[in-house]
Formats: structure tokens, sequence, C-alpha cells
């Protein structure tokens, strides 16, 4: 990863020892880095807008930009996690708005509530995507090249470079370096040959190299973060998400109409919907028991269902948390669960005004919960009912109920009840979780003369002023399902994988040259010298020239007894 | 009170006999920093002094022989003194068993500790009947046995006991604080973690961390050494005398890059992992959750550490910053963000 930039990371400047064929160790003067920016005095030649261009794109394709635009990023992940964000916290939010009135606007004038697909947050991370892939290009074609060139002749004087060390030998110099190339070769190196002839001596010599794999590795994990941010920002428009909650014996259909809320993705089409049902047979929870606090925590949770595709038999399938139910290219996650009595409501006239499970959302561990029930079509008024759930009900001191434990060992239903007008004939969107009791008269609790009405399962009451009556008919369970099409899924899997390996290899694969030089000396023996370049980081390169020189002085000493 | 109770109230006494024998460790490493800066230089051995005019390493003649000739390519900056270096590590790999008495006791007792350590960790994880990392206390407990673990581990590579201050003194840190303040005793798994991923991405994470932390503190150490060697001799002679017997800035920082390295990969795969986990229990695998931005700022950090490294004028000094934001952003991650955050990640069970 580390030489990812052609102008200005430190291989760069590295002149003499770096290949001929290196155009990125050129220089040029228009580049300021920190080594040149020092110098103020030196006389431009006039730019024009092709050379500005050239020059933008030069310094956002330089390692500093990309650096600075890298530290840019984690700065401005920061706030995104200070204050709560519209797309993992909504309800946060919410509350925000409510504690802060005055600085909410001025923070939401920024898109400290949506940092992640704000616009500051978005060209920052595209700037450094374009900047990353200006990098790569350039780059893959470089190592395209060098990936079919063969290692460069051997230096004149290696006695400058890393490791040196020399021997001399019996051998033949000519079997000697033939020996070596052998060895280098069964290394995993690149071999070629080079010797030449110069006043009268001849030099035998080896050049090897290996480790291209690190370049590629580099090259790979740049081009699978590109991969990444396009499979999540392009492919992702073609999915979508909804929630449903369904209570047991109910159905969901995976048509729109049939989600609670839904988010499409931007190319998400209607049709693209597979129409099939899910239903809620029944729900499991269990629980166990917290040894030091006696609070009850849940052990499982599962779903039974029904899943039936259209034109296909009815199967049975589970679905937990953390095991999915998938159908038809759906993942349907099993991400909240509740109780839903079954509310029967008769009007003043005796008819029944309503009669439906409704779900009420939990509060605490012990699935204490909120419900609403709307009952629009009562006479002579509309009804509203806010209340109560409790699985486990236990009186406490001040009179007021709590659940003592999730599972229904004594279930209780409490209700405040309003008369009046429910506000939902004007068209405006109402919450199912929420009742508005500005414009209605307290019936029974709160600041009603008659006491809240309690409930137990098969239990019936009588509202007061003879406007009808409340019974808790039966006791269900819904869960709270999120039916998800991701198509990114397998694409960011698949870059992620490359992600992990073009980095393993990019940051431990050592790419590095060797060199071994035979010479015959005066005393007609031959010298061996023996030496190494890295190219990138390579911590073991003394190591390894040291190790070749043992196995080949070895070797030639082993061929000499023969 | 059952067997499971029983082995966990074992688990912790063994908890406060590894931190009792790696706080002697903790004072043996802390004596031995302070003989380092006693007035003998011939007595401190183990590593070779850097301003010993790098006699000592020359004994190798691979070593002489690098002295003085010309850097490689990639490393520019490498200097005579960094070869001495290289150099100056094999020689400790020779003469393993130098070092002064209290380095070697407090490193026994280290090794104690984690034996110690390793029995509470695994004594908590069978009374727990799962892995012993599902909520804050028993993650402290995991990862410190972890850090301690890698710091173990790479003396064979690589003498860094003279780390064992830091190391040793943030694992107490960590396992007192989580005693008192973050002990839950034995719960049964919520839903959520009942997964085979817990294991993996946990883990990892605490390999990673122990990676990071040791990076971190050689960091710490290689500025130290940057301002000592800018130093006249004759002030070195009197300022930050306990480094003259540690390896030059430019060592410090190779081998805290190499460290880094290992610890950024195991980094990445965390979040991978992560990742893959979310999709399965929380319906997507990325949401911007607290804990997950966290995850990302340290990525990105490290990943710009590495950047750092390879990039003129941030090599150095520059880079050995990044590498301890990284770390205090991985430490902010385990603490605040675990403790007072409002996220998805809400096991520290407390």
């Amino acid at each position: 990863m580390q030489p990812s930039r052609p102008s200005d990371y430190v291989d760069a400047g590295a002149r003499g020892l770096a290949d001929p064929d290196d155009e990125r160790s050129s220089s040029d003067p228009r580049r300021t880095d920190a080594e040149s920016s020092g110098r103020g005095d030196i006389t431009q030649p006039k730019l024009g807008l092709v050379g500005w261009l050239r020059f933008a794109w030069r310094q956002l394709t330089s390692m500093r930009t990309a650096l600075l635009l890298l530290l840019l990023l984690a700065v401005a992940a920061v706030p995104g996690s200070l204050v709560p964000q519209r797309t993992s916290d909504p309800n946060g939010v919410v509350q925000y708005k409510a504690d802060h009135p005055e600085l909410f606007p001025v923070l939401d004038g920024l898109q400290m509530f949506d940092v992640y697909s704000s616009v500051w947050f978005s060209s920052i991370y595209l700037l450094l995507f374009i900047s990353l892939i200006g990098c790569i290009i350039p780059r893959t074609r470089h190592h395209w090249q060098a990936l079919r060139a063969r290692p460069p002749r051997t230096p004149a004087r290696l006695q400058r470079l890393a490791g040196y060390r020399n021997s001399v030998s019996d051998a033949d110099p000519q079997t000697a370096i033939a020996e070596a190339g052998a060895l280098l070769r069964q290394l995993g190196y690149r071999v070629e040959r080079y010797d030449s002839e110069a006043r009268g001596a001849a030099t035998y010599s080896v050049s090897a190299e290996r480790g291209y794999l690190r370049e590629t590795g580099n090259l790979v994990f740049h081009a699978a973060m590109v991969g990444v941010l396009f499979a999540v920002g392009i492919i992702s428009g073609f999915g979508y998400n909804g929630q449903k909650v369904i209570v047991e014996g109910q159905s969901f259909t995976n048509v729109l109409a049939g989600y609670d809320s839904f988010n499409p993705g931007r190319f998400f089409d209607e049709s693209s919907l597979t129409p099939y049902t899910i239903t809620l047979d029944s729900f499991d929870a269990q629980y166990g028991i917290d040894q030091t606090t006696g609070a009850a925590v849940p052990l499982d949770y599962e779903a039974h269902l029904t899943t039936k595709v259209r034109g296909e038999e009815p199967i049975e399938a589970n679905a937990k948390v953390n095991e999915p139910l998938h159908i038809a290219g759906n993942n349907a996650y099993l991400l909240g669960n509740g109780y839903a009595p079954v509310v029967t409501v008769y009007d003043s006239s005796g008819e029944v005004a309503f009669s439906q499970a409704v779900p009420f959302l939990p509060q605490d561990g012990n699935l204490t919960s909120l419900g609403v029930v709307k009952v629009p079509d009562a006479v002579p008024e509309q009804l509203g009912l806010v209340g109560f759930f409790y699985p486990w009900a236990v009186e406490q001191h001040s009179g007021a109920y709590a659940s003592a434990h999730p599972q229904p060992g004594d279930p209780l239903l409490t209700f405040n009840v309003f008369s009046g007008d429910l506000g939902i004939n004007e068209g405006i969107p109402r919450s199912v979780y929420a009742l508005d009791t500005d414009g209605m008269t307290p019936v029974a609790g709160g600041e009603a003369d008659a006491a809240a009405i309690e409930l137990r399962p098969g239990e019936r009451v009588e509202l007061p002023d003879g406007l009808g009556a409340v019974e808790f008919t039966e006791l269900k369970r819904f869960v709270s399902l999120d039916i998800h099409h991701d198509p990114t899924q397998l694409w960011v899997l698949i870059f992620s994988v490359l992600v992990v390996g073009g980095l393993a290899a990019a940051l431990f694969v050592p790419r590095r040259r060797l060199w071994v030089k035979a010479t015959v000396a005066a005393d007609a023996r031959t010298t061996l010298e023996y030496a190494g370049l890295a190219r990138g980081e390579d911590p073991t390169l003394d190591q390894a020239v040291e190790d070749l020189a043992a196995r080949h002085e070895a070797e030639l000493e082993s061929r000499s007894k023969r | 009170m059952n067997v499971n109770a029983e082995l966990d109230t074992i688990s912790l006494v063994l908890v406060y006999s590894a931190m009792a024998v790696y706080t002697l460790a903790f004072i043996s490493y802390a004596l031995d920093l302070a003989r380092r800066s006693a007035d003998k230089p011939a007595k401190i051995d183990g590593l070779v002094a850097t301003d010993a005019g790098g006699a000592p390493a020359a004994r190798s003649s691979s070593v002489g022989a690098a002295i003085g000739t010309a850097s490689t390519a990639t490393v520019a900056r490498t200097t005579a003194a960094e070869r001495r270096g290289e150099g100056a590590g094999r020689a400790v790999r020779e003469g393993r068993e130098k070092g002064s008495p209290s380095l070697k006791v407090g490193f026994s007792l280290t090794v104690l500790g984690f034996l110690i350590h390793l029995a509470a960790d695994v004594l908590r994880g069978i009374a727990a009947g799962r892995v012993p990392w599902a909520n804050m206390y028993e993650f402290s407990l995991t990862m410190t046995l972890i850090i301690v673990g890698v710091f173990i581990a790479v003396q064979v590579k690589q003498d860094l006991r003279f780390l064992g201050t830091f190391v040793i003194g943030l694992s107490v840190l960590i396992l007192g604080v989580s005693t008192v303040g973050f002990y839950v005793s034995v719960i049964p798994l919520p839903p959520a973690l009942q997964s085979p991923w817990l294991v993996i991405h946990v883990f990892v994470a605490s390999l990673a961390t122990g990676f990071l932390a040791l990076g971190f503190a050689l960091s710490i150490v290689q500025l130290l050494q940057y301002r000592r060697e800018l130093l006249s001799l004759e002030l070195q002679a009197v300022k930050l005398r306990f480094l003259r017997s540690l390896p030059s800035a430019e060592r410090l920082e190779n081998l805290a890059y190499r460290l880094n390295i290992v610890g950024f990969i195991f980094w990445t795969f965390t979040l991978i992992a992560g990742a893959v986990w979310a999709e399965r229990a929380w319906g997507r695998y990325w949401g911007w959750d607290t804990k997950e931005v966290w995850t990302f700022i340290v990525w990105v950090l490290y990943a710009g550490y590495i950047h750092a490294r390879a990039t003129r004028g941030w090599r150095g000094n520059r880079s050995a910053w990044l590498a301890i934001i990284g770390f205090s952003a991985i430490l902010f991650n385990y603490t605040v963000v675990n403790l007072f955050f409002k996220g998805l990640h809400a096991y520290s069970g407390l």
C-alpha cells in the first residue's frame, strides 16, 4: 500500500538506485512537495488552462493530498457519533429537536443529522476516491509493464547496496553464477543473467527480482475499495427495505401496500417485488434469570412462520435473531416482538365498533407495553383508548402497576378512555401509536371522574355514561420483521475479501532485488559478491542476502566435494 | 450458589492474583528503566546503546560492512544508525539471556501473571458456558490477556521487554477499572450475541488492539528518543537518560510500523467480520452505528498512518503522531463509546 502515489511517495526521489525505466522518479518542477516547497525562488513557466488543470490533477492525485483527505475523512466522521443520525436513530433526532430547539436548526442546516450523506462528507470521500482512481490507473499500467519486464542490469558497484557481502571461492565463476541463478529461481525469483567484459576482466552476474505480488496486492486493495464504494453507491439503488408488524395468525403479502413503512432505493421498481406471503403461526420467547439482579433476560426468540411464494407449495420456516428468513431474494429479519391484545369495543348501541389485535410497543425489558386503540366507528362519538399492557402485572406501593416478567404470568390491560374527535378524518396522517387527546373528553382514567379501566383476558368493562364497553378478548404476540432486498451484499463481500487479501499481500510480501556477481581475482580465484535492494518496506532484506550467500556458498562447497 | 457462580468467584480471585503479579512485574520493569538511567552504561546491556558509537554492534562483520554503506531505495532516510540498529537486534537475539536482573524478573512475573490471567479468563468462560467476551468486564479481561499475550509472543522475534512498564501498566489499569467498575456476574447471552461471529469478531478485535497497543508504545518512545537525539551530547548525558539503552528513533519507528501493519490487517478483518455479523443480526451490514463510526475512524487513521509512512515529509514524527492518535481513538472507542454513546453495540452489561 505504501508506495501508492507517483509523485511524492518516498521512493520517488531515490534516484540512482531507482530503475532507469522508472519514469515515476522523473521530477516535475511544478510539484510542491515538502522538499521543494521550501524553495520559492524557482521561476515557473506560465501555466495555461491545460497547465493549471494538469497542476490541479497532480495535486489531487498526490500522496500528500490523499493523506490529508484520509485524515479529513476521519475527522468528518466524528460528529455523526456525537449527535443522533436520522438513518440510525430517527427517534433520537426528534428527541434532540425537543431538547435543543435553538441549536437544532443550526445543526440541521449543517446536515449534522445526516452526516454520512451530507454534502461535505460526500465531497471528502468522492475527492478521495477520484484521487485514488487517478493514482491506480497509471500505476496499474506501470505495473503491467513491470510484470513483463526482465530484472534490470546488475549495478556496477554492489557494495553500495543493502546487505552487501563478498566471499572468495574456488568454483568456476560461470558455474557459480549458474548455480546462484538456479537457487534464486528455486526461491521464487525472476532471474536474468548479465555477463560483461570490461578491460579484459570478465564479470558474470545474475539479477533477480521477486515480490511482484506486493504491487499487485496494493492495486487489488485500492481497486477493491473503489468496488465497495461503487456497490454501495450504485447497486444499492436497486434495493429496498420495509418494515412489517405481523400478529400471530396474520399474514404479510409482499406488495407495496403490505408494508407498514417502506424505503425504496433510487432505481427501485415496484414490479420487482416478488409476491409472496409470510404468515406468523406462533412466536416463542424464552427467558432466563440474571443471578445478581433477579431480572429476566431474553435467551431466545423464535418466530414460526409459513411462507408461500406464488405458484409454490407453502413452506414452514423459522426466523430468529441472527438467523433471518430467506425468501425469494429477500431476507426477513426478526428485529422486534411484543404483545398484541385483541381488544373489542362495543359502542353505545351495543354493536361491535372495533375488534382487532392491537400491537403494544414494549417500553422496558419486562415488556410493559404502551398501546393506542382508535375507534372511529363508535357512535355517538368516536372513542380513543390509551393504555398499558403488563404481561405479569404487579401492583406497587404507589398503586401503579409494573410488569415483573416478560412472560404472560398475570396479563393486565389498563386504559384511559377519551371520547370526541380522533382527528383522523381530515386526512392528516397520524401515527397509529399516538393519540392526540387535545380535542377529546376524558371518559375514564386521568382527569375523568371514573377510574381507568382494568381488564384481564376475557373480561369486559362497561364505560361510564353508557358510551359502550371494552373487552380484552384474547392475548396474542406480534413480531416486527425487517424485510430487505440488498443486491450489494454479495458484491461488497467479494470486494471485502479482495480488500483483505490485497492488503495482506501489499503489506507483507517483500518486493526486492538480489544480485550475485562473480569476478576472477588476480590470484585466479573467484570473488563472489551479493547484495540486495528493497522496493518498499522490507525489514528482512539483509537476512535474505545473508541466507542466499550462505546457501550459495554451501552449494558450491558440496559441488566441489563431489 | 451453583457451580458456575463458584467458578466465577474463583475466576475473580485469579484476576486479582494476576493483577498483583502484574503489579510486581510493573515495579520490576520500572526499576529496569531506572537502572537504564544509572551512571554506568557498561552495566546496561540487552539492547545496544545508540550513542555508544555503534561499537558493540560492529562485532558482527556483516553489520560492520553495512555501516557506511548507502541506504536502500526504500528507506530514503535510512542511516548508518539504522543499520546499526538492525545489527543490534541480531546481537540481541544472539544474547537473549542479557538484560538487567530486574528486567528478567519483570518478564518472568509477566509470564506468571499471564498464566494466572489465562486461567481466570478460561474459568470465566466455563462459568458462562461460552466465550468470555460478551460484556464490558469479560471483554476487558480477554483484551488485556491478549495484549499481554502479544507482548510475550513478540519477544520471540524482537526484544521489546523495555515496553513492559507501558504494557503491564496499561493492563493492570484496565483490569483494575474493570473489576471495580464493570464487573457483572454471569448472565445468559442475549439473542443478538448468539452467533459464531461473536467468537471471531471480538477475538480478532482484541488481537488487533494487542498489536496496536505495542505499536502505540513504540511510537511514544520513538518521539522521546527523537527529542533526545536532537540534544547535544552534554545534554544527552543528563536528560532522558533511560532512553540511551533503547533503539534509535528510526529503529523504533520501523518496529512500530511492523506491529501496526499486523494490527491494521486484524482491524480490517474485524471491521468486515462485524459487517457480516451486523447483516445477520440487524439486517444491514453497515448503518453508521456509533461503534461502527469509531471503528471506521480508527481504520481510516491507521490507513493514514500507513500512507504517511510513504509520504515525503510525513515519515518519522508525524506518522508516529498518527499512530498515537489512532490508538487513542481505539481507547476512546473501547471506553467512552461503549459506556456513554447510544448505539446498537449496547452490550457492556452495565
